[in-house]
């Protein structure tokens, strides 16, 4: 094994420790924070404490956490770690600088906070190289937390402790249930030790000592159903493959998530990758495999960098391999990065992909669990579901099972977008209103706005009305009203958005994605799409309704996979709830809206215009004029609608009508 | 690790050559064909049916508009028309007429609280407007012309 300069709590504490690769110790994880097991010594047990304070708030016991993940990183995380270390460095700090993952309050991004023992650990939101010098020097030279959006908790040791917010008092903190996502945005995902030091790899510690049975039962105790949306029992699709003959069997992390609006995979396996491979090397355990692949979808490349650093790190300290822990259970697994097609999100696409071919589904049964990847049985779980594994692994059932509803247990991650105040990603028990997610934690409508509806369960999913709010997100409970729960991703649509673009913008989504294999999606989606797009551009009928009721239910019937099957959900739910905005398209051709930019015109606000002339300058097509008297007009029968008068005009004169 | 995993995948030789050359040119395809004993048809299915793969040389720098549902609902379908009208990309095309700027739709960033979202080159901007895109794309020609002028004179 390779030694680094300084020791880590992975290391061997002394030479009494004997762990490695090829001589694995079966109390080796507990043993890192809680140990030692093997000897006596007052020395390596203080050596082990020292290190796991180090760990927690770095060995100047300040440590300064900042997100950077993909969100964090788009939002300029990386100028602001050099602002801090400018600013630590100019005021002779020192403190430990953490990147870390994501807390899932993406509305506040990038964020820093600042951790320490005895201290009230504050975050601070929006955090820019320009005010992190002013943030630092309150906290380290004033001894304030002035301007932080929280604090973790009151020590009365901080100026401006009693102005500042409890993070447990906000709604957007308190109203969730930090189980699956406990981890994220507070350690550093690169770091196995850092891991360890939360309680990782207990579970597959404990999972190893029980027989695979036992583990299938303590999952079927806890209730988990699949998060990636069809809620299939995990225990079952476990149970079944496991009882397959077979010398060769694998499991499979769907991390291609594909759903527009649901990040959630992308954040957990971002911030805190070892708990998603832990769940699969359990998942293996469970059922004999040998082998695991993480497909990870291409156009999220950190994710399966961090996927793939963490396979490297728990290979390295024997978590993967041979013999795992002296268990004489063998497992490798490895990260494969997919070239991007939605429709891999289906299992037996998926496995098609994982083979080195086109990514088409096929008919099910059999189903992969009796013949999956190169034939063999093999289990397909979502990167949610694998990290609640390995937690429940941890905790054991009963604490998931306090969770959620009688027939879907647990939490689950929902990504929520679009038109609210505080997007990001929360984890709450599943069965909580639709409301409580919007109103209570996303904070409602943006200022001056209405909610409309939110679109729930991405292409697969519907959209719900305002009045229809209060229906606990479960498994079931979306289905008669039209919408699934589906991967978690909830976009809020408000009254500047237009129901029929928006059916029209996720039929365009699945007709691009379709694989074309079956007639009903391939034929289906286009002509979906082709009515659709009549109607916005203001040549729809009445008829036209029909026909896309008509063809909607065909596709629901007849495709041959969920793709094509839920693709007319998006039209068929808004036609339920907002039949009202397609006969306005049709009937008055008006978009209420004013998103359809074949119904709307412009026109100039005189009492705004400041006669610049800049709008008929990039005016593409010389259709907005000067008149006699100075003043400037929209010749409607020129104009084409490309709205680049409205970009252009500094006064924002142009109006849409 | 299998090796029919391992060796079994086109997909990835397809990554490693596009990782290359920065598209997928014939003549890789063809020897790639020789040395793995596939049939050329089938590679061709599998570059033409994913879409990392492009089977044209890309402009110098790639503009990507980010094509989920959030940054759809938050005016990204304008940008990108307002993009292919600024950077003159005609119908069916997909780089502008000097060779300097490819556009493309892509799927989901997964950034969806910062939308709208559009990448150019590396950098992502978040909750990008028509005007601010105006204004980095400008400043990425004027960068480019320079380089270029720079090394003409040199050369």
């Amino acid at each position: 094994m390779m030694r680094q300069e300084y020791w880590t709590l992975m290391d061997p504490c002394c030479d009494y420790c004997l762990h490695s690769w090829d001589n694995p110790c079966a109390k080796y994880v507990v043993c890192r924070v809680r140990g030692p097991f093997c000897h006596k010594s007052v020395e390596c047990r203080e050596k082990r404490q020292r290190r796991v304070k180090e760990v927690l708030y770095g060995s100047q016991g300040v440590r300064i956490n900042i997100g950077a993940s993909s969100c964090g990183l788009a939002a300029g995380a990386e100028k602001v770690i050099e602002a801090v270390k400018d600013g630590l460095r100019s005021m002779g700090v020192e403190a430990e600088i953490s990147a870390v993952g994501c807390l899932g309050l993406c509305f506040m991004e990038p964020f820093i906070e600042i951790r320490s023992e005895d201290g009230p650990s504050p975050i601070y939101g929006h955090v820019s190289p320009e005010n992190v010098g002013d943030i630092l020097a309150k906290y380290f030279e004033e001894g304030s937390v002035d301007g932080a959006f929280a604090i973790r908790r009151r020590t009365g040791r901080f100026k401006d402790e009693e102005r500042v917010p409890l993070l447990d008092e906000l709604d957007v903190w308190r109203k969730q249930v930090k189980w699956v996502s406990r981890n994220c945005g507070v350690i550093n995902p690169e770091s196995i030790e850092e891991y360890i030091v939360t309680g990782g790899y207990e579970g597959l510690s404990r999972a190893l000592t029980m027989k695979p049975e036992e583990v299938i039962e303590e999952i079927r105790l806890a209730g988990l159903r699949g998060r990636g949306g069809a809620g299939f029992p995990t225990w079952l699709k476990w149970k079944i493959c496991r009882e397959q003959s077979s010398e060769e069997k694998y499991v499979i992390c769907n991390a291609d998530e594909g759903d527009p609006g649901a990040f959630m995979n992308r954040l957990l396996a971002e911030s805190d990758p070892h708990r998603v491979l832990e769940g699969l090397i359990i998942a293996g355990y469970a059922i004999g495999a040998s082998q695991g692949v993480i497909f990870v979808r291409a156009e999220k490349p950190l994710m399966a960098a961090r996927l793939e650093k963490a396979v490297e790190d728990a290979r390295r300290w024997g978590l993967l391999g041979e013999n795992i822990l002296g268990s004489g259970f063998s497992f490798d697994v490895r990260v494969m990065r997919s070239a991007g097609a939605f429709v891999c999100g289906e299992e037996t696409a998926m496995i098609a992909a994982i083979e080195g071919r086109r990514a088409m589904p096929r008919q099910r049964p059999p189903y992969p669990a009796s013949k999956g990847l190169w034939d063999k049985p093999t289990v397909v779980n979502n990167v949610e579901t694998l990290a609640h594994v390995a937690t429940i692994m941890a905790h054991g059932w009963r604490e998931f099972a306090k969770y959620g509803t009688e027939r879907s247990k647990g939490t689950k991650m929902f990504c929520v977008t679009g038109g609210v105040k505080r997007t990001g990603a929360f984890e709450v028990p599943i069965g909580t209103t639709i409301r409580a997610l919007v109103y209570d934690i996303a904070g409602g409508p943006r200022e001056g706005r209405m909610i409309k509806a939110v679109q729930i369960g991405g292409p697969s999913g519907g959209c719900l009305p305002e009045r229809l709010f209060d229906l606990p997100i479960d498994y079931e409970s979306l289905q008669e009203a039209g919408a699934i729960m589906g991967s978690g991703g909830l976009v809020v649509i408000d009254d500047t958005n237009c129901m029929v673009d928006v059916a029209r913008y996720f039929t365009s989504f699945t007709l691009a994605e379709s694989c074309g294999k079956c007639i009903p999606c391939r034929v289906g989606t286009k002509a979906l799409y082709d009515r659709l797009s009549a109607i916005v551009e203001g040549m729809g009928s009445q008829e036209d309704l029909q026909l896309l009721e008509e063809i909607g239910m065909m596709m629901k019937e007849a495709a041959l996979c969920a793709l094509g099957g839920t693709a007319p959900n998006p039209i068929l739910s808004s036609l339920r709830y907002f039949r009202d905005e397609y006969e306005a398209h049709i009937l008055e051709k008006k978009c209420p809206a004013k998103v359809c930019s074949r119904l709307v015109t412009y026109a100039i606000n005189q009492e705004l215009c400041v006669k610049c002339g800049l709008c008929a300058k990039s005016c593409p097509v010389g259709a907005i004029v000067k008149t006699a008297d100075g003043h400037f007009t929209v010749d409607e029968s020129k104009c084409i609608r490309c709205g680049t008068c409205v970009i252009t005009c500094p006064r924002g004169a142009v109006e849409k009508r | 690790m299998s090796r029919r995993i391992s060796s079994g995948n086109i997909i990835e030789s397809l990554q490693n050559v596009q990782e290359k050359h920065g598209f997928l040119p014939r003549d890789s395809l063809i020897k790639l064909s020789q040395d793995t004993r596939i049939p050329l048809s089938r590679i061709f299915g599998v570059a033409t049916f994913y879409h990392q793969f492009r089977l044209e040389p890309p402009g110098r720098v790639t503009i990507a508009v980010c094509m989920g549902t959030a940054c759809h609902l938050r005016g990204n379908a304008e940008n990108y028309e307002f993009l292919k009208r600024f950077l003159s990309i005609g119908p069916g095309r997909s780089t502008s007429d000097d060779g300097l700027f490819s556009l493309e739709k892509a799927r989901c960033f997964g950034c969806c609280s910062l939308a709208p979202v559009v990448k150019i080159g590396d950098m992502l901007i978040g909750k990008a407007t028509p005007r601010e895109l105006q204004r980095a794309i400008s400043r990425i020609r004027e960068e480019i012309l320079r380089e270029e002028a720079a090394r003409e004179t040199r050369g």
